[in-house]
């Protein structure tokens, strides 16, 4: 079959042959994902690696031969000796030792043109390894204008492999680059038998060694070294300023997250409400209708109304990464978060998860180590999220009355400030906990490079800022919205009978399930009414308030929240209340957020242990809450 | 809190020029050249000695290589951000201990 196909035009013919597995290897801050974006644009898939959770990058792009290739966009390392699970898939997949991948045809290793020594390494390391590799000399206008001379040729013939000078952000030498590639996979130049295996301290300081000799030999320092980079430090490095800096940068953000994208859930909320009514309007009354509007419609709906936070959010989060501010951030963030057991790079999630959890949960892929992100995202549901306030306020206004205390604080806005506070320390306890309980003992080096400072670039900004919305509703929503459907169903089947006088609730698998364990939570205070809203109510917290109106079948949705509390202070003691308030600070009301720590630990022991351990604490809280009221005399 | 209050190493005494000293007790501006990677910290917390020597040297602490401790944490002074040769690296006293050096003479 290849015999035929030589005959004909060399284009088609190299079309025909089987497309080129590439693999882009290089440290952190090389510029290796603006390279990957500049490769293949929006032409990129993401997934999970089998059984990792570390994320699968993978592009499609014709090279100029005509012949298709594939590109894999590898976690960044400083060694093939791998530390974490992303370092762990960097390593298998260039040994050829990942489960379901084949080992790359060729590597691209991408380097940072003005930091040569610290790639040398690895690359002396793929030399090891014996697969045909291709260094790109990445950010090469940089290391020009820095007056940094590099002698192509001899560096060239001492790594053994050819170098391409690159700028991913101008496009620049990627043709060559990718041809480069194209040539080593027919060629198969400098293929050989696996040699590589873990280095040991004296034969990294050899390397080291080498590493130095081959710099010394082909590089002339720069001429203009940068000195930006130390001067802006020099400023956002200050111990006190600093800090401010930061936190009025983190305020920024949280306000963003928080006010800017609520016109558009809003919008989102109406969209779906009147897409609702719409089809209500077509579809004949009974369980289609049902199904579509409430269980289908609202699901997707609760999807989407996350989105324009999660863009925001990332916004910010790919701006700081990408500027190399980040890792500074960290810097100063470490002490205060190190306290609590947790890593200086958790503070963005746990504070994104005041607005909501989910993008927080999504956004601890900035912190590498396993156990510390797992550690951020077991706690960031504790963060009260915007969803708590209709629930906090509804309660707050019926129970508690708005007088001062000493005079210039008012009592509801010192509850709802201790509701907040209850939150942020009960989850700095649990990672206290968590730390010293159960991942005892050795406490992970914190040890990271502060990169140059560079301007981030718009396009590869927005380029990534589209595969965090993909990736959100490919595979959360595949999770979310089968869980709305489920309490859609939970609380609409089966009908109630015939001259039920009682709300359709009360007949459903909801009401039956709120009944039978209505027992368990009458030592907290809670009623069966009470009981039953929960469950619809782990559609989302807010839902809550809604469920509660049906439950004590109250009419008139515009006034149901007055009504409702009114009636509320009238049926419910203050005791019960606070223990309510209590039991929301804690329970983990919420299935999206279940959903997608499942879609970020790969698996359903996480949710199931932050589900115990929250359900956990809350029934606790209400019990002492409850029970402390009582004897106080408010029962 | 106290816990990290304990991990504070003790800077009183000011570190003299020439004479060898652990990296965990430089203070902003010195600077000098790494004479000895251990991996031993002498903390009960650290990791595995071995892991964190090779850590070290491929972060670029390796023997011979100059370096100057650029900034420091607010709270007892920690982490501290050091260069090292051209590269700028972050990390915690508590890991810096593993770390011998040598003062420049002022």
């Amino acid at each position: 079959m290849t015999d035929t196909l030589l005959d004909q035009a060399p284009s088609a013919a190299a079309a025909s042959l089987k497309p080129a597995r590439l693999a882009l290897v290089g440290n952190p801050n090389s510029g290796k994902t603006a390279l990957f974006n500049a490769l293949t644009g929006s032409r990129q898939k993401v997934a999970n690696y089998a059984g990792v959770t570390v994320e699968r990058k993978e592009g499609v792009l014709t090279m100029a031969s005509g012949r298709g290739a594939h590109i894999l966009d590898l976690p960044g390392t400083y060694s093939l000796r791998a530390r974490s699970p992303d370092e762990v898939v960097t390593r298998d997949a260039v040994l050829g030792r990942l489960a379901g991948e084949q080992a790359p045809d060729v590597v691209i290793c991408v380097a940072d043109a003005t930091n040569l020594r610290l790639v040398l390494r690895l690359v002396l390391e793929l030399k090891q390894v014996g697969r045909p590799f291709v260094l790109a000399l990445n950010m090469f206008d940089i290391a020009q204008r820095q007056g940094l001379r590099i002698d192509l040729e001899k560096l060239s013939a001492e790594i053994g492999a050819p170098i391409i000078p690159t700028v991913a952000t101008r496009k620049r030498g990627l043709e060559d680059l990718v041809a480069a590639a194209d040539a080593l996979s027919l060629s198969h130049a400098g293929e050989h038998e696996n040699v590589w295996r873990e280095p040991s301290a004296a034969e990294i300081r050899a390397a080291h060694r080498e590493a130095q000799r081959i710099v010394k030999a082909c590089v002339r320092p720069a001429e203009r070294p940068d000195t930006i980079t130390g001067k802006v430090d020099s400023v956002l490095l200050n111990p006190v300023g600093g800090l401010l800096i930061l936190f009025a940068l983190l305020f920024v953000m949280f306000q963003a997250v928080f006010t800017w994208a609520k016109p558009l859930m809003d919008l989102i909320n109406l969209g779906f409400e009147h897409l609702g009514l719409l089809i209500g309007a077509v579809l004949p009354e009974g369980l289609l209708r049902s199904f579509v509007t409430e269980g289908l419609i609202a699901g997707v709906g609760s999807v989407l109304v996350f989105l324009p936070q999660i863009l925001i959010l990332f916004f910010f989060i790919l701006l700081l990464e990408d500027s190399g501010y980040m890792t500074r951030a960290a810097f100063l963030m470490d002490k205060i978060m190190g306290g609590a057991g947790l890593h200086g790079r958790a503070f963005i999630p746990l504070l994104s998860s005041f607005a909501c959890a989910i993008p927080g949960i999504m956004a601890t892929r900035v912190i590498d180590n396993k156990h510390d992100r797992l550690t951020t995202i077991l706690v960031a549901p504790l963060m009260t999220c915007s969803a708590r306030i209709p629930v906090y306020t509804l309660i707050i206004a019926a129970f508690i009355p708005n007088t001062k205390v000493w005079g210039v604080l008012s009592l509801p806005g010192l509850v709802m400030f201790g509701l907040y506070a209850g939150g942020i320390v009960s989850a700095l306890i649990v990672s206290f906990v968590i730390r010293k309980i159960f991942w005892r003992g050795t406490v992970e080096p914190f040890m990271m490079e502060l990169p140059t400072y560079r301007w981030p670039e718009p396009r590869n900004v927005l380029l990534n800022l589209w595969t965090r919305a993909r990736i959100f509703l490919e595979r959360a929503g595949r999770i979310i919205l089968p869980l709305m459907v489920l309490v859609w169903v939970l609380s609409t089947f089966p009908y109630p009978p015939e001259g039920a006088t009682g709300p359709a609730i009360d007949y459903s698998f909801a009401g039956r399930i709120g009944h039978f364990i209505a027992p368990v939570m009458a030592p907290i205070g809670f009623n069966w009414q009470m009981t039953v809203a929960l469950i619809p109510g782990f559609a989302a917290r807010e839902v809550a308030v809604a469920a509660l109106g049906t439950v004590y079948a109250v009419g008139g949705d515009d006034e149901a929240g007055t009504n409702l509390g009114a009636l509320l202070s009238h049926q419910w003691s203050l005791a019960t209340a606070l223990s309510f308030l209590a039991w929301y600070v804690f329970a983990p009301q919420c299935a999206a957020t279940l959903g997608v720590v499942k879609r970020e630990t790969n698996g359903w022991t996480w949710p199931t242990v932050m589900f115990l351990y929250m359900t956990g604490l809350a029934y606790l809280a209400s019990f002492v809450t409850y029970h402390v009221a009582v004897a106080m005399g408010a029962g | 809190m106290s816990d990290a209050l304990s991990l504070t190493p003790d800077l009183s005494e000011p570190a003299l020029a020439g004479a060898e000293r652990q990296l965990s007790v430089a203070r902003k501006g010195q600077r000098g050249v790494i004479v000895r990677v251990s991996g031993q910290t002498g903390r009960s917390e650290s990791i595995d000695p071995e892991e964190l020597e090779r850590r070290l040297l491929e972060m670029g602490f390796v023997e011979g290589a100059a370096f100057e401790v650029l900034h420091e944490g607010l709270f007892g002074r920690d982490p501290i951000a050091v260069r090292i040769d051209d590269m700028r690296v972050a990390l915690r006293r508590r890991e810096a201990g593993a770390v011998t050096v040598q003062f420049e003479e002022i």
